[in-house]
């Protein structure tokens, strides 16, 4: 166990524990862009930095991100002192520059204060942030289908040569994972479309509900171990025919008893 | 065939000597990248084929050796006769049969070609007297010029991997890192971390395998004193390397290195076969059990995987970028295991640590920043070039004494060291001593030796602005302040170089570096505001001026200048006319030319070609 001051209050925390969930579970709101509990952390987006000292430090104090900055005994850490605004302040009117229309990025400069970038907007900009979540997810997934491209101020997120990703099975945990909802994919009839290649959704044998792609479908069986004949129902009819399973075992015990 | 034992080592170095010995003299041709740029390639080949023909008594073409980069660049190619010394410039092929007839059949000098002092106008014949070396102090550069870049033998015959053999059979590891940590020796790549106590460090880690990396990404703009040693001299980086990895106890070393130094990569392979072929790499080097690997690792270019942590990621195989390094990457590096990572130049000065002792390299140069460092001089000097001074060296000794001072005698402004991310001193700091904590207290930095001398005809908010922009396309672009912030910054200097700026933009430039400093996660964002910095530190009355007046003190911010005839001096050569692309300038034979304002695109190539000063940039 760790003890450290967060705010001003003592705090404990289990060791090896990232500091930004010490101070969610405290309660305290410091934003966070880049982070999913899902992935490593990745400190890209800087927002979630806050200060930090010791007593023996004689008042020098260092700013880290808390996202993979692990607790230590006796830190002292201040999530709103005035710099660590500014630095958030500056951050979100960077990105503002960057998205002017990203419904997300503006309400959090609407947060900050912010209604306008003090900066000069970028032409033809998108809404990505490069926060890299998407691309993370993906590796975590197992099937890396998209990646960052090139670096400095022109890197974006793409599938290898701006082609159909091969290995992209259509799971959309990238687009439903975007802090700024900016993975396009649409889902018509029985074709979903992203990253400009089209998957068969599967349509449930009772009910013919949509569920997932075949290739997700077929990557899930592969990898966990599933019986691929699990896909062919959808979640929903899964649980009615455990209930009806149930239902049944209860009526013979009834009737073992009786 | 592979060296068993000191003795043998011994024996080979003798023999290497004695057959070196056989010949009356040696002929080195500098085969470094300027010399190659400006023709070494062809002298080599006319030697070769003139040697081949010709018969000298106590020579042959065995003689004649190419050698890595041997400094003063900017007069090459250069051709040096030893053992006299004979310092030959700007040969080309058809001066190769003087040279044959004069400095090897005989004992004479062909004047034309030698090295003409530009303070005194006279010739010099022994490169030693050129002020440009006897300023100097080699260690790192030590075999640079004097041997093949390709020979191995010609490596041992200088003492080579004399010092492996120590190491190896009378030293143990721990010894090994005392006599660095006696050293002093501090990182070469910019940071100047200790060497001795990241050796230490490793050496204590727990986890295994350890690693063992040398760090050739040289990005900076301008630099290229590890490409020289690489290429010229890459056995004492291979050596450095062995030695750091039996202290540190690994099995496995990686050099990374740029694509865009194909020699580099070429003779770093060259010598990892010939070390290994004679025992040096391999399995039980030199009979002690001891083995270690060494593998090239090729880099794409980009400028941040210089940075140790994304350094490393490259070397895996995946994208270069850093990580925040909490946990640091000696202990968790390459693979996540434990790795020590120096630079080129810190590896080449292992060896002479460990054959002369950490003391006597510790005698040299400053208490805490001891031995020497090697620059690249580049810019408005006269001797531009490889250069290496002992530490503590003045600002004012490098580039007025070794340098030669400042082109046709022009006003120095500043000197920009440590790369984009360093910094521009001016002239009221040139008798600053160069080392790592004065260079960094004055505002700028050590980085990894690149110098780049300006003088009066240079804007130093265009100098900012070609920093800034080198730097937002070399960004990884992983984190936001070093992404977007320098991209910010680097659109406000463009603002302030067009006229367009205000005094508030400049509080805003200040305010936006101050967070891309705390906010940055690697050093290359942290010390990417730094162009800015260190130009508005000494240098904001020039800002001042391009904001307030409008107006380019130095004449290079082409929207704010204007080119005009002076009528008086225009004798209407018609030369500004024939070179204009625009057209701007209109004019009859012997009558005086004008400039169209309205078409001139402020190239300023009528004022480099006229030769009557007779135009002039306000």
């Amino acid at each position: 166990m760790v003890h450290l001051t967060i705010n001003g209050k003592v705090v404990k925390a289990n060791e090896g524990e990232m500091l930004l969930a010490v101070i969610r579970r405290e309660g305290i709101e410091v934003p966070a862009l880049c982070h999913h509990e899902a992935v490593e952390p990745f400190g890209a987006c800087r927002l979630c930095t806050v200060e930090i000292t010791k007593e023996e430090w004689d008042g020098w104090s260092n700013f880290v991100t808390s996202c993979l900055y692990p607790v230590e005994d006796n830190l002292i850490v201040n999530t709103h002192s005035p710099t660590v605004i500014e630095l958030r302040k500056t951050l979100i009117d960077l990105q503002l520059a960057r998205c002017p229309n990203s419904p997300e990025i503006r309400q959090l400069a609407e947060e900050y204060g912010i209604t306008k970038t003090s900066y000069e907007e970028i032409p033809d900009g998108d809404n990505c942030i490069l926060c890299g979540l998407c691309t993370r997810i993906c590796d975590q997934m197992g099937f890396a289908a998209i990646s960052t491209v090139g670096r400095g101020h022109g890197k974006k997120v793409a599938p290898p040569l701006d082609e159909a990703p091969p290995d992209c099975v259509g799971c959309l945990a990238c687009a439903l994972n975007c802090p700024t909802n900016v993975i396009e994919f649409t889902d018509e009839g029985n074709i979903r479309t992203i990253w400009k290649k089209q998957f068969e959704l599967i349509s449930c044998a009772r009910c013919g509900k949509k569920t997932i792609t075949k290739e997700f479908a077929k990557a899930l069986s592969e990898l966990r171990n599933i019986p691929i004949d699990y896909f062919e129902i959808c979640d929903e009819c899964h649980r009615k025919e455990l209930v009806q399973t149930m239902g049944r075992i209860a009526s013979w015990s009834r009737e073992v008893v009786s | 065939m592979p060296v068993q034992t000191p003795q043998q080592l011994n024996d080979l170095q003798k023999q290497y000597l004695a057959d070196e010995e056989k010949f009356a003299r040696k002929v080195l041709v500098c085969c470094g990248p300027g010399c190659l740029a400006s023709g070494a390639a062809n002298v080599v080949e006319e030697f070769k084929k003139l040697l081949k023909k010709k018969r000298i008594q106590n020579f042959s073409v065995e003689a004649l050796k190419e050698t890595g980069c041997h400094g003063l660049c900017e007069q090459g190619p250069l051709v040096v006769i030893e053992p006299q010394g004979i310092f030959y410039t700007k040969v080309k092929a058809k001066h190769v049969e003087k040279i044959i007839e004069t400095s090897i059949r005989k004992d004479e000098v062909v004047t034309n070609l030698l090295y003409t002092d530009p303070k005194t106008n006279q010739t010099i014949e022994r490169y030693a007297d050129i002020s440009f070396y006897s300023h100097q102090h080699r260690i790192a550069l030590r075999h640079l010029g004097k041997i093949s870049q390709y020979d191995i033998r010609d490596y041992i015959a200088q003492g080579g991997y004399q010092a492996l053999a120590k190491a190896l059979t009378k030293m143990k590891p721990d010894e090994i890192i005392d006599e660095v940590t006696k050293s002093g020796l501090r990182g070469r790549g910019g940071a100047g971390f200790l060497a001795g106590r990241k050796w230490a460090t490793c050496r204590k880690a727990e986890e295994q395998p350890h690693y063992v990396i040398c760090n050739g990404d040289e990005g900076d703009p301008g630099a290229f004193m590890d490409r020289a040693i690489m290429e010229g001299d890459p056995h004492s980086v291979l050596e450095g390397m062995i030695i750091c990895a039996r202290a540190v106890g690994s099995n496995d070393g990686y050099i990374y290195v740029r694509e865009e130094y194909p020699l580099a990569v070429q003779n770093l392979q060259l010598a990892i076969d010939q070390a290994t072929e004679y025992g040096f790499l391999g399995e039980n080097i030199l009979g002690t059990g001891f083995s270690f690997n060494i593998k090239v690792s090729r880099g794409g270019g980009a400028f941040v995987c210089g940075e140790s942590s994304a350094l490393m990621k490259s070397v895996a195989g995946e994208v270069g970028e850093p990580r925040a390094k909490y946990v640091r990457s000696v202990l968790k590096g390459l693979f996540d295991k434990p790795t020590v990572l120096n630079n080129v130049e810190s590896f080449a000065n292992v060896p002479v640590i460990i054959n002369e002792g950490g003391e006597k390299f510790a005698s040299l140069g400053t208490p805490k920043s001891t031995g020497t460092k090697a620059f690249s001089l580049v810019g408005k000097v006269r001797n531009t070039g490889l250069i290496e001074v002992p530490m503590g060296t003045t600002l004012r000794e490098i580039i007025y004494d070794i340098g030669g001072g400042i082109q046709n005698d022009r006003p120095f402004k500043a000197v920009q060291t440590g790369g984009p991310s360093g910094g521009c001193l001016p002239e009221s700091k040139l008798d600053l001593p160069v080392d790592f904590d004065t260079l960094t207290e004055a505002g700028s930095m050590m980085g990894s030796g690149g110098m780049i001398v300006v003088d009066d005809r240079t804007c130093v908010v265009d100098l900012a602005k070609y920093f800034l922009g080198f730097l937002v396309d070399e960004s990884c672009g992983k984190c936001t302040p070093c992404r977007e912030g320098l991209y910010q910054l680097h659109r406000l200097a463009v603002k302030i170089s067009e006229g367009e700026a205000t005094e508030e933009d400049l509080i805003k430039m200040e305010k936006l570096s101050e967070m891309i400093i705390i906010g940055s996660l690697c050093g290359l964002g942290k010390s990417g505001p730094n162009p800015f910095l260190s130009t508005i530190q000494y240098f904001r009355d020039e800002y001042l001026a391009h904001i307030r007046e409008k107006r380019c003190p130095a004449g290079v911010c082409r929207a704010l200048i204007r080119y005009d005839v002076i009528a008086e001096k225009c004798d209407g050569c018609m030369a500004c006319i024939e070179t204009c692309a625009v057209h701007a300038i209109t004019g009859k034979k012997g009558e005086v030319h004008v400039i169209d304002q309205d078409k001139c695109d402020k190239c300023g190539a009528c004022y480099a070609v006229c030769n009557r000063d007779a135009i002039k940039v306000t």
